[in-house]
């Protein structure tokens, strides 16, 4: 028979996954991004899978193309358009996707205003995305139960087809709230089927979050003086108890503030300041906070 | 008669692997790629259709070879043409253009000579299929 592989030719698993660079992405991944452990999980799972897959290609062994599209749920904030950017890159290293782009999409770049709208704006966002991946945010939005005529069904119709028919030509993720997404999917029961991985972002810990900020500052040039980290995981402790609470993006705010008051206190106390002292946050400018006095609603001081 | 013209008139027809990888080089030099039909084809008719608007902002030539395929859909027995518009200054122009669809039967033109003053001779051509109305030269 012609069709049995060489069984006895060896291949060397761990030349091509060096040779596909996922590692080091992955890695990247685990330095870059703080916790989103069951998340990092199944990255790596989806890119063995696909390593396997096209060792499995080079055999001649029959392979159907694994579907890759995803939805990611989790609360604001989360990461999961941080991620969906690594997909990209992921999928593109393995050879999954042709280009490795991402093009983030909303309600508004898809569904149009008037009859006869929507196609043309649908089929141009997903022909800008194809040999990449499309990230479609609060992907809800498109279907709006209470107007029967609402026209993001047309643009629900359209993605599902090129989901099912151009499986090669382009990846679709889906990103949202989880409850809403499940009440989605509960309406819209062909996007649920045509989904191969739902992954949930879970929240981040207190010292997850710590970790972030002491990343950001990293990245910026800043850093904590010993007060100033105890001061701040005060101030986590207490920001997530109050509304509005957006994880990861909640920190970055709470960092830009911090600069904005650093900057505030250095300026006003004038003089001559060293390259330390410009880098470093001190307690003072994080116990400034509101979030100290009752959080948003006490008062109208930052 | 086979009618050629553009960057690759010297080339048997491209198949649509060709066709795919010279759209992907066109994007990949950043050349933003529009598809255009006609049933007129006189050499110089610079006037073909549209076939919706030009592609911007593509990275994949998949988006492209969707559009050609609907275009040839739709008129499966009409010249299909590729362009790609080089945008740079200095350049700005059509960097490349070429056929990806033609009629089954092309029954190519008519050369016509007039005869004026002096025993001089004027060319013409023109093409046998321009001899019906638009839309049902090539059925």
């Amino acid at each position: 028979m012609d069709q049995t592989p060489a069984t006895d030719s060896l291949i060397d698993l761990d030349e091509m996954y060096r040779e596909s660079n996922v590692q080091e992405i992955l890695d990247e991944l685990d330095r870059e991004l703080v916790g989103l452990k069951p998340v990092k999980g199944r990255l790596h799972e989806i890119a063995a899978l696909l390593l396997v897959t096209r060792l499995r290609e080079n055999l001649g062994l029959s392979t159907e193309r694994p579907s890759l599209h995803m939805s990611f749920t989790g609360h604001p904030g989360t990461g999961k358009t941080t991620v969906a950017l690594r997909m990209a890159k992921i999928l593109h290293h393995v050879g999954y996707v042709r280009r490795g782009h991402l093009v983030v999409a909303t309600r508004d770049d898809l569904v149009g205003q008037y009859v006869g709208h929507t196609a043309p704006k649908t089929k141009e966002v997903l022909k800008k995305a194809m040999g990449g991946v499309l990230f479609i945010d609060e992907a809800y939005y498109l279907y709006r139960p209470e107007n029967e005529r609402d026209y993001g069904q047309e643009a629900i119709e359209m993605l599902l087809q090129v989901m099912e028919n151009q499986r090669e030509d382009l990846v679709v993720i889906l990103a949202g709230y989880k409850d809403r997404m499940d009440t989605f999917f509960q309406s819209n029961p062909g996007f649920h089927s045509r989904i191969a991985h739902h992954l949930d972002f879970p929240d981040y810990e207190l010292d997850e979050l710590m970790a972030i900020a002491e990343l950001m500052l990293q990245q910026q040039r800043y850093h904590f003086d010993a007060a100033a980290r105890q001061a701040f995981a005060e101030y986590l402790a207490l920001r997530v108890t109050q509304p509005h609470f957006a994880n990861a993006r909640s920190v970055r705010n709470a960092i830009d503030r911090l600069k904005l008051r650093q900057a505030n206190r250095l300026l006003a106390q004038g003089g001559r300041i060293s390259a330390e002292e410009l880098t470093r946050i001190d307690a003072a400018d994080i116990r400034a906070s509101r979030v100290f006095r009752g959080g948003l609603d006490s008062d109208d001081g930052a | 008669m086979r009618i050629t013209q553009g960057t690759f008139s010297f080339l048997p027809d491209l198949t649509d692997e060709q066709i795919t990888a010279q759209v992907q080089y066109c994007l990949d030099n950043d050349w933003p790629v529009s598809v255009e039909y006609t049933d007129d084809p006189h050499p110089r008719n610079v006037y073909w259709d549209m076939w919706g608007m030009p592609l911007f902002d593509l990275k994949d030539a998949a988006g492209v070879m969707t559009e050609i395929n609907a275009c040839r859909a739709a008129f499966p027995n009409q010249y299909i043409r590729v362009n790609g518009y080089d945008r740079r200054l200095g350049r700005q122009t059509t960097a490349i253009s070429f056929i990806v669809n033609r009629p089954k039967q092309e029954p190519g033109f008519y050369l016509e000579r007039q005869e004026v003053a002096d025993r001089q001779v004027r060319y013409t051509l023109r093409p046998y299929a321009a001899d019906k109305p638009g839309g049902q030269r090539y059925e």
